[in-house]
C-alpha cells in the first residue's frame, strides 16, 4: 500500500498510536472548534478513515511570518499535521532549494488531486500594473491564484494579508494589494487572519476539513466562527478592570503593574475578533495583552490604517486646528453678514417699532 | 474603509467643522444684533452690574419658592437629565479620553457601573420629559420640530451609549460607530436649534442680570 492510499487510522496504528490516542486528539480538537463533545468519537472515526489531504501552499506578497509561526508552533502539532494528516505537496519557501523540480511537483500534485486539493495562500495579491510587484518563477501571483483556484476544493487564506490585503494594502497601497476573496469568487474560502495567525486555528480548520469533508461554520468575514466569534476584549483576563474603570495610563505606571486594562493605551481588543486570549501563544504561555501591550487588532481588515496603535478607540482623527480656524472664520463671516443684513432692513431698533 | 473608521474619521471631522462654523455663526448673529440705547442713568456701578450678572446665572437655575409647586416636575427632570449628562460626559473614561485628546487635560474617571447607572437615570428622565411634553396641554402647543429633534439627538447618544456598554445587540465596533455617529448628528444640529443653549444659556442669563443690575432691579 502506498503512503498516499493509506488511511490515517492505519498509518497511526502502524506507528503505535491506538484509537484511544486518536480519540484524545479528537476531544481536544472538538473542544477547540467549539463542537459538542459527542462529536469527538465521530471525528476520531472519520479521521481514522480519512486519507491524507493534499495541500498546495502558495506564498504571495508576504513576509513569511505566517509560515514561520505555524512551523515553529506546537499547536496540536502542525508538523504532525503536515506529515501525518495532510500531504503538503507544494510550499515555495520550504522547497526553494529544489528550484525547477518544485515547479514540476506542483504540476504533478495539481494534476493528481484535481478538484480535491486545498489551496493555502499566504500573502496579499498585488494587482497594480498587471501584478508585476510579486512574481514566482516569472509568473504573477494573480495569474497563479486564478489558475490553481480552479482545481481547488477550497481555499485557505492564511494571515491578514491573504485574507484582507494586510500591511501591503496599507495606505497608499502602492502595489494595489488585495485579499484572496477580492480575486476569486465561486469557491469556498476560509479566512484565517492574524499577523501572524494563531497556529491552532489553522490546525482546527484542517482537522475539521479532513474529518467532515467541508469547511467549518464561518462568520460574515469568512472566518471560522469557533475562533473568531468573540472579541479579544470579551475573553480578556483584564476585562474586569475595564468594567471597574481601572485603566493603565502609561506602560510603566502603577496601573500597568497592577495589570489594569490597557484600553487607554490604545488596546484594540474591543473591536478585534480572534482567539489569542483563549488559545494564547508559545505553548499557551501568554498573548500580547498578558505581556503588557495592547492588542493592535492585527486580525481585522485594514488594521494598519485604523489610527495609531497607541490611540484609544475612544478617540478619532481630529479636524485639525487650521480647519477649525477656517470653519470659525466662515461661521463668523456668515453670522455677521446675516446680522448686518437684518440691521440694514430696519433703521430703528426692534424695541422702538410702533 | 470600515464603518467605525468612517465614524471616527471623515464623519467626525465634518461634524466638528459644521458645529464650529455654526456656533460662530450664531454667536456673531447674536452679538451683532441692534440693541436699544439706554438713555437712563445707570443705577449701579459697573462692578455691581457684573456681579449682578453672575448672580443671575445662579439664581435663574433654581425656581423661586412660590413657583416651585407648578414647575417642580419639569425642573426636577431637567436637573436630573442635565446632571446625568454631565456625569456621563465628564466622568466616563472614554469621554475623558476624547476630551484629553482635544484639550490635553485629564482627570480620574468613575467606574463603568456608575456611568451606566447615570445613563439609565438620564435615559429615564428623557423619556419622562418627552411624555410630559406630549401630555402637557400648554407644553404640547408650544413644542415644534426643533424641540422633538433636539430631544431625539440627545436621546440617541444615551441609548447607543447604554447599548455599547452592554455590548449585546451587536459587536463593540458597530455599536461604537453608531454611538459616535449619533454624537456627530447632535454636534451638527447643536448650533442651529435649541441645543445652542449649551453655549448661550449662561451668557443670556448673565446679560439679563447685568441689565437688571443697571436698572437697580433685583437679580
Amino acid at each position: 500500500m502506498t503512503q498516499d492510499a493509506e488511511t490515517l487510522g492505519t498509518m497511526l496504528a502502524r506507528r503505535g498510536f491506538g484509537r484511544r490516542s486518536l480519540l484524545k486528539f479528537a476531544i481536544v480538537m472538538t473542544s477547540s472548534l467549539a463542537l459538542p463533545p459527542s462529536l469527538a468519537p465521530v471525528m476520531a472515526d472519520n479521521l481514522a478513515k480519512a486519507k491524507r489531504q493534499s495541500v498546495i501552499w502558495l506564498s504571495f506578497q508576504e513576509c513569511t511570518g505566517c509560515l514561520e509561526t505555524l512551523l515553529r508552533s506546537s499547536a496540536p502539532t502542525i508538523d504532525a499535521l503536515i506529515f501525518d494528516f495532510i500531504s503538503l505537496d507544494y510550499q515555495e519557501a520550504l522547497m526553494a532549494s529544489a528550484g525547477a523540480a518544485a515547479e514540476l511537483t506542483l504540476r504533478q500534485a495539481v494534476a493528481a488531486n484535481q478538484g480535491e486539493y486545498l489551496l493555502a495562500i499566504d500573502g496579499s495579491v498585488p494587482l497594480k500594473d498587471g501584478g508585476v510587484y510579486s512574481l514566482t518563477g516569472g509568473r504573477s501571483n494573480v495569474s497563479m491564484l486564478e489558475e490553481f483556484a480552479v482545481g481547488a476544493k477550497a481555499i485557505l487564506a492564511i494571515g491578514t494579508c491573504a485574507a484582507y490585503g494586510g500591511i501591503p494594502k496599507a495606505h497608499p497601497n502602492p502595489t494595489g494589494a488585495v485579499g484572496v476573496e477580492d480575486v476569486i469568487s465561486g469557491k469556498p474560502i476560509v479566512n484565517i487572519p492574524g499577523c501572524p495567525p494563531v497556529p491552532e486555528v489553522l490546525s482546527g480548520v484542517l482537522v475539521y476539513f479532513v474529518s467532515f469533508g467541508r469547511l467549518p461554520d464561518l462568520d460574515d468575514r469568512k472566518r471560522p466562527l469557533a475562533y473568531f466569534g468573540t472579541t479579544i476584549h470579551d475573553q480578556c483576563y483584564r476585562r474586569p478592570f475595564y468594567d471597574q474603570g481601572k485603566f493603565a495610563k502609561s506602560f510603566d505606571d502603577e496601573g500597568a503593574r497592577q495589570g489594569w486594562c490597557l484600553f487607554e493605551l490604545g488596546c484594540k481588543g474591543p473591536t478585534t475578533h480572534n482567539a489569542c486570549a483563549s488559545l494564547k501563544w508559545n505553548n499557551g504561555t501568554s498573548f500580547p495583552i498578558e505581556s503588557g501591550h495592547g492588542c493592535i487588532g492585527c486580525s481585522e481588515p485594514d488594521f494598519w490604517d485604523q489610527g495609531g496603535f497607541y490611540t484609544s478607540l475612544a478617540g478619532g482623527s481630529a479636524a485639525g486646528w487650521r480647519n477649525a480656524g477656517i470653519a470659525a472664520a466662515v461661521g463668523l463671516a456668515g453670522g455677521a453678514a446675516a446680522a448686518l443684513s437684518a440691521r440694514s432692513k430696519s433703521s430703528r431698533p426692534p424695541e422702538d417699532k410702533p | 474603509m470600515t464603518f467605525l473608521a468612517f465614524a471616527r474619521g471623515p464623519a467626525l471631522q465634518v461634524a466638528t467643522l459644521i458645529m464650529i462654523a455654526g456656533i460662530f455663526w450664531r454667536l456673531a448673529g447674536v452679538l451683532l444684533l441692534r440693541r436699544r440705547v439706554a438713555h437712563a442713568a445707570a443705577r449701579a456701578p459697573f462692578l455691581r452690574r457684573l456681579t449682578g450678572g453672575a448672580k443671575t446665572i445662579v439664581t435663574r437655575t433654581i425656581p423661586r419658592k412660590n413657583f416651585w409647586p407648578r414647575v417642580a416636575t419639569g425642573v426636577s427632570l431637567g436637573w436630573v437629565m442635565h446632571l446625568g449628562l454631565f456625569v456621563i460626559l465628564f466622568a466616563g473614561a472614554p469621554h475623558i479620553l476624547v476630551l484629553h485628546q482635544i484639550t490635553g487635560l485629564s482627570w480620574p474617571n468613575l467606574p463603568k457601573g456608575v456611568i451606566v447607572m447615570a445613563s439609565a437615570i438620564t435615559f429615564a428622565a428623557l423619556i419622562a420629559l418627552l411624555v410630559r411634553r406630549l401630555t402637557h396641554p400648554v407644553l404640547r402647543l408650544l413644542s415644534n420640530v426643533d424641540d422633538y429633534l433636539s430631544w431625539l439627538l440627545v436621546f440617541l447618544p444615551i441609548t447607543t451609549g447604554i447599548l455599547l456598554s452592554g455590548e449585546t445587540i451587536a459587536g463593540y465596533g458597530t455599536l461604537l460607530a453608531l454611538h459616535i455617529l449619533s454624537v456627530e448628528a447632535l454636534m451638527i444640529w447643536l448650533p442651529f436649534g435649541k441645543l445652542m443653549h449649551v453655549a448661550l444659556v449662561f451668557a443670556g442669563r448673565g446679560m439679563m442680570g447685568f441689565n437688571f443690575a443697571r436698572k437697580g432691579a433685583a437679580t
